[in-house]
């Protein structure tokens, strides 16, 4: 299995998602003797190369192209099935990100390959990979296997815990591909940074409010309790539909799937399609006051007891232990 | 402008999911189907733009997929096209049969949802655009057209990105596009009089194959405690030393 790892950057740089694929990658590789290789694709992104030595990548491709200081799914994508095709490479891991579920499909067609998306475990059976994905809103898993001679796995972010090894040293080589001018018909012409702000999707800890808080000016229980873990906020939809907080922040089926280590969910009944978007964190706390509500079904720890009172209490304790 | 929207019929979100007999699909049972949700913008969108051109809708399924194009006619499409596949295939296979129905449109604009709420796959929107070269722009928000120039917005993470193209394309629709009209009764009573064009699908082999279905692990011994100081330090404890999270 020659196995190729599309490691994502933006403006430059990297994200815990890099690393993750990496780690997959070369555990693919060393449970079927195979070999890997990470692309990074952009403009001025071979200093990246040293960054991912130390999750094992020996061999880094560099695709560079000025065209490429912003994202565009067309050359991306372009540049990933070339990079394949001229490895022969015959797996391709992409992480599903928002950028990810806009390459993936796009690689799969131009090698021909199947496609499993949003993976959240790769096993090998018989000297193939088995996917096994969340399908339903997260009601349902299944395990897929790839009929073709080419295969590409979408990776969920947070899922595959990236490791370190020891003793590797990168070496990156450039590779060039043609592109055409209708590989760059749709471009990023502009992003806009929510400053100051960790995103849901990118944070290891989130504290997620609901209905249960009354208005947008109690938030601020949210907003510290998420400060003191050093995480995110999330909202549930009943509170974004109401215009307490914006859609960025919304966890579930219509918003964001998220896989923190720890997710916190207060005054949040736990509808299936919340559950949707976070049931794959590592940990899930809940605080209700209902103790029948249904985010205790999904929960490794909770209180039942008021927000209001709990979540003071509960912030003081963590910065306590934090010594602040 | 001409505008093809297609729609998938998928089990109602709060459907309870039982694994079928054959230990790979669910069953069927009891499922109650709806419009997919994300469609239900992007044909909402499609009505909007529409001015004098035609709203064709496209749809893969058998015959119970017809529910979701008649409530495509009653909202208001001028066209609908059954895409007639009695078993679900993968994402790859409806993409091609969409796209061959697609060609002979040629639509300016062709609008899909960001993803079908029953497999959750977000595929079939980047594979038509390769399928048709088309650009493509996925999980959009909102989108304005100057003459040709298509430039949209979407959330990813961290921030939004502005995201320019030229018609026709593709585009994928994410909730927060529009506010999706609900039918009127005479409307429903309407469609159900207008005709459903059928076609056969394109017969493409799956390029995946599913090996098993099961409904995720519950999670056992949750540790729930009564709210007292105590228990917060003592949940605080259980985080740090026992999940190693904190
Ligand atoms: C197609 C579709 C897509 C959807 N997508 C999403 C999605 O992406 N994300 C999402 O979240 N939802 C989504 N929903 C909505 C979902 O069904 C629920 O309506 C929503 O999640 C409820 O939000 P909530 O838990 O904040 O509110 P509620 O269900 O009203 O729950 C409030 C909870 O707070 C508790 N509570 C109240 N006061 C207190 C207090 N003082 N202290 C402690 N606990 C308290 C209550 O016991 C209750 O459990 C979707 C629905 C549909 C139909
Ligand atoms: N069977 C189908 N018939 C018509 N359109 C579909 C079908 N399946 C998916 N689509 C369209 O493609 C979008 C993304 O679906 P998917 O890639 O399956 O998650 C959906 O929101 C629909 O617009």
């Amino acid at each position: 299995m020659t196995i190729l790892a599309y490691i994502e950057q933006r403006g430059g740089q990297l994200k815990k998602n890099a690393f993750e694929t990496i780690t997959a990658a070369r555990n693919l590789a060393a449970s079927t003797g195979g070999k890997f290789s990470a692309l990074l694709v952009g403009d001025g992104v071979a200093g990246l190369a040293s960054q991912l030595a130390p999750y094992g990548a020996a061999d880094v491709i560099v695709v560079e192209d000025a065209r490429l200081a912003q994202f565009s799914s067309g050359a991306v994508s372009t540049a990933i099935a070339a990079v394949a095709v001229a490895e022969s490479a015959n797996v391709v891991l992409i992480s599903n990100t928002l950028h990810g579920k806009d390459l993936a499909p796009r690689v799969a067609v131009k090698l021909s390959a199947g496609l499993v998306p949003d993976c959240v475990g790769l096993d090998i059976n018989d000297g193939n990979v088995v996917a096994t994905r969340p399908v339903f809103a997260g009601k349902a898993r299944v395990d897929v296997a790839v009929t073709t001679p080419n295969k590409v796995f979408s990776l969920r972010p947070n899922v595959f815990t990236a490791t370190a090894v020891e003793g590797v040293s990168a070496a990156a080589r450039s590779a060039s591909v043609n592109f055409g001018e209708k590989d760059f018909a749709t471009r990023v012409v502009e992003t806009k940074l929510n400053t100051g702000k960790k995103d849901v999707a990118e944070a290891d800890v989130i504290v997620s409010g609901g209905r249960g808080f009354k208005g947008p000016e109690n938030f601020n229980l949210v907003e510290n309790l998420a400060e003191a873990f050093g995480g995110a906020v999330g909202a549930s939809r009943a509170v974004v539909d109401a215009g307490w907080r914006p859609h960025s922040e919304q966890v579930g089926q219509t918003g964001k799937t998220v896989s923190p280590s720890l997710y916190v969910a207060c005054a949040i009944s736990g509808a299936v399609q919340h559950l949707a978007g976070m049931s794959s964190s590592k940990y899930i706390v809940a605080i209700n006051k209902d103790k029948d509500a249904p985010i205790f079904g999904v929960a490794d720890y909770g209180i039942i007891g008021d927000v209001f009172e709990v979540l003071p209490a509960l912030t003081q304790e963590v910065n306590a232990l934090h010594g602040k | 402008m001409n505008i093809v929207v297609c729609v998938s019929h998928t089990p109602d979100t709060a459907t309870k999911i039982v694994v079928g007999a054959d230990g790979k699909t669910i069953d069927p049972k009891g499922v109650k189907f709806i419009p997919n949700p994300y469609d239900e913008f992007a044909v909402e969108e499609g009505l909007r733009r529409r001015d004098s051109g035609t709203l064709t809708l496209l749809c893969v399924g058998d015959d119970s997929a017809k529910e979701t194009l008649r409530w495509g006619l009653a909202v208001g499409a001028d066209k609908a096209v059954l895409i007639k596949d009695a078993q679900r295939n993968d994402s790859f296979s409806v993409a091609n049969s969409l796209a061959e129905a697609i060609k002979g449109l040629s639509p300016d604009l062709v609008l899909v949802g960001r993803q079908s709420i029953d497999y959750d796959s977000a595929q079939v929107g980047p594979m038509l655009a390769e399928l048709l070269d088309l650009p493509v722009v996925s999980f959009v928000t909102s989108f304005q057209i100057n003459g040709t120039t298509l430039i949209a917005e979407r959330d990813v993470e961290g921030g939004k990105e502005v995201v320019e193209t030229t018609l026709p394309c593709i585009i994928t629709a994410q909730k927060g596009l529009n506010e999706p009209r609900y039918p009127k009764l005479p409307d429903i009573m309407k469609a159900k009089a207008k005709p459903i064009e059928e076609r056969p699908a394109a017969s493409t082999p799956d390029r995946t194959r599913t090996i098993g279905m099961r409904l995720p692990e519950k999670k056992q011994g949750g540790k729930i405690l009564e709210f007292s100081p105590e228990n917060v330090r003592e949940l605080v404890r259980l985080l740090h030393e026992e999940a190693k999270v904190i």
